[in-house]
């Protein structure tokens, strides 16, 4: 199949993803900062190379499905679906706003979004039984959700890990966003998850690790699955909380924040330049 | 008088935090457990001093429930710390059972309840609390209105040996009169008195309620303003008092008109015969709008103004 993008131009959406994600979490005056910049090379890749959704196709059965576990990064999502045209992008400037449907968490409200998720732990669970009804509808689609690390403490993952490998899940995808940081700190200090790929394994799943931001690597993970005949897949995607803006980067408290005036500034300063060095290859 | 006549005191949450310091200095066996939420629950600075007095979990409120379910039945005074959304939902078999049912004297800390996370969606209000609680045997409820109802209601509940579940915002709340400075939990507070109308109101709702008795009291018209803080035992005399005295009576909560405060007052006074003009002020059963706690509460008519409006069409005035 031939790609509709470029290496390269993708990680310059990816950059313009971040741009905007910051834009319109400093005009809501609230947001999930850190997670939502860790997870955008990931969703980028999902929704220009990998998921079989667009607009026109959203009411189709046989759709890939994509459901966001870790709700909390939002923001992240809402930019990539206003570039998909699910929507126009300037609605984005009510995100969190009285009465706006642009709500904190994804809702589907919304076109676009497949669940209303924000309490975590619960999408994996979801995209199990999503994955089930393709089985027994004998339908190809996949099913997509992204997890975050620290919500990997819900006990509902397990719940539904053992299941989805029972019923040999092979066309479920989980993607952790693996960066390490949950709101109190790192996750090893605060209940640790580790190890993370053996428990999967144990549990009956693929595991495959992945540098979950960079976009040739996460474009030919996502080419080999499912990796394992009738068996659900967890892509380990090693990330960077904050990722794009160095001072965001790898620190907890921009877990949720707004930057300052001046740190805005500092920000899209930064952002700017990795654009600037990206059209200059 | 306009609420800004009176003082404003600090958010619940800041004097819940304070409290609990105070409290784990003297007595080592006061635990707080959090599930990632020490942040949420201002408590860093007690994880700092009282390391060995903090429990975290991770993010698995179930486990935190029975978790410390575990640790009160082996002597340890536990404040189980979460907001109110998670606390009271997905861990509701855990407080059914193990806590509840099991007889452990857990207090729950429902922290930014109802609405405090207006704009984050229905994932994240908890209006729904008071209802699914009040149908479950041995476990009290309370909701403080100001600084003072929640630094008494916290030592209250280390002191006593049954459950508990306390619940609160955290936004900086004024701190309201009351016609006598005492608090004690199943016994409501009277923060002003009238004869006309009297509002009964739970937590965060209390000051606006108290707002719309000031706004009344400049149109000649009396009304009296109860802290119902303590929702299950409910205070019957005093609502039977009010119902006696008053010619109407509006109940006010931040939670959904389902289960609440209001259907609790109003089952009362059916069952007391005691039949006068009666609203109930909360949260439709719809899908409920978004936006600051301020925002939605103006929306729904939870506002000096707009209860103030719910006393006059009630009283035909
Ligand atoms: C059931 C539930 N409990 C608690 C929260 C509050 N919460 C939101 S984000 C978060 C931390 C998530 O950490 P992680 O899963 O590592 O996400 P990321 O680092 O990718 O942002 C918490 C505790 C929630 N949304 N849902
Ligand atoms: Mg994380």
């Amino acid at each position: 199949m031939m790609q509709k993008y470029t290496d390269l131009e993708l990680q310059v959406k990816s950059v313009n993803y971040r741009k905007s994600l910051l834009k319109y979490i400093k005009m809501a005056n609230t947001g999930h900062t850190g997670g939502s910049l860790s997870c955008t090379d990931i969703l980028n890749v999902l929704y220009n190379d990998v998921l079989n959704v667009s607009p026109e196709k959203f009411s189709d059965k046989n759709r890939d499905r994509y459901i966001q576990s870790k709700g909390h990064s939002v923001e992240s999502l809402y930019v990539v679906l206003a570039d998909q045209g699910f929507f126009p992008e300037s609605d984005l400037e009510t995100i969190c706003k009285f009465q706006s449907k642009y709500v904190g968490h994804p809702t589907r409200k919304v076109n676009g979004i497949e669940f209303n998720t924000g309490a975590l732990g619960h999408g994996l669970s979801i995209s199990a039984g999503i994955a089930l009804a393709a089985k027994k509808d004998n339908v190809d689609y996949k099913v997509y959700t992204l997890l975050g690390d620290g919500e990997l403490a819900e006990g509902s993952n397990w719940e539904a890990a053992m299941m989805a490998a029972h019923y040999k899940l092979d066309n479920l995808v989980a993607i952790l966003d693996h960066n390490t940081l949950q709101i109190s700190g790192r996750n090893r200090d605060v209940c640790s998850p580790y190890p993370i790929d053996e428990k999967f394994e144990a549990f009956g799943w693929s595991v495959i690790s992945v540098d979950g931001n960079s976009i040739p690597e996460l474009r030919e993970v996502f080419k080999k699955i499912p990796s394992e005949h009738e068996k659900p897949t967890l892509i380990i995607a090693n990330t960077v909380k904050g990722k794009g803006v160095s001072f965001m980067e790898d620190v907890a408290k921009w877990h949720h924040g707004v930057p300052s005036d001046e740190q805005y500034a500092l920000a899209m300063n930064e952002l700017d330049h990795q654009y600037e060095k990206l059209i200059s290859m | 008088m306009t609420l800004q006549t009176l003082n404003i005191g600090k958010a619940n949450l800041e004097i819940f935090s304070a409290t609990l310091m105070e409290l784990a200095e003297k007595d080592r066996n006061i635990l707080a457990v959090t599930s990632d939420s020490r942040g949420s629950g201002k408590l860093v600075p007690f994880g700092v001093k009282f390391p060995d007095q903090l429990v975290e979990v991770g993010i698995a409120e179930q486990n935190l429930v029975g978790v410390a379910a575990g640790l009160a039945s082996a002597g340890k005074k536990v404040f189980a710390v979460s907001p109110a959304c998670f606390l009271t939902t997905r861990s509701l078999e855990q407080i059914k059972n193990d806590v509840a049912y099991s007889n452990q004297p857990v207090t729950l800390v429902g922290i930014s309840a109802g609405v405090s996370y207006g704009a984050l969606g229905s994932t994240h209000h908890s209006l729904h609390d008071v209802a699914v609680l009040r149908a479950i045997n041995n476990i009290r409820i309370v909701i403080p209105a100001d600084n003072f109802e929640t630094r008494e209601a916290i030592l209250a509940a280390s002191e006593s040996n049954k459950p508990i579940y306390l619940k609160f915002g955290k936004k900086a709340m004024p701190n309201l009169p009351r016609t006598q400075e005492k608090f004690e939990i199943g016994k409501a507070s009277t923060i002003c008195e009238g004869d006309d109308i009297a509002f009964i109101a739970c937590g965060e709702t209390v000051a606006p309620a108290y707002e719309a008795a000031r706004i009344l009291e400049g149109r000649g018209i009396g009304a009296e303003v109860i802290s119902m803080h303590t929702i299950n035992p409910l205070d019957k005399e005093a609502i039977i008092r009010i119902a006696t005295k008053c010619k109407a009576v509006i109940t006010v909560e931040e939670h959904c008109v389902n289960g609440g405060l209001g259907e609790a007052c109003a089952s009362l006074l059916m069952q007391e015969k005691l039949f006068i003009p009666f609203k109930i002020v909360g949260f439709p059963d719809e899908e409920t709008i978004t936006g600051s706690q301020t925002e939605i509460f103006n929306y729904y008519g939870i506002s000096g103004e707009g209860l103030c409006q719910s006393a006059l069409k009630l009283l035909d005035m």
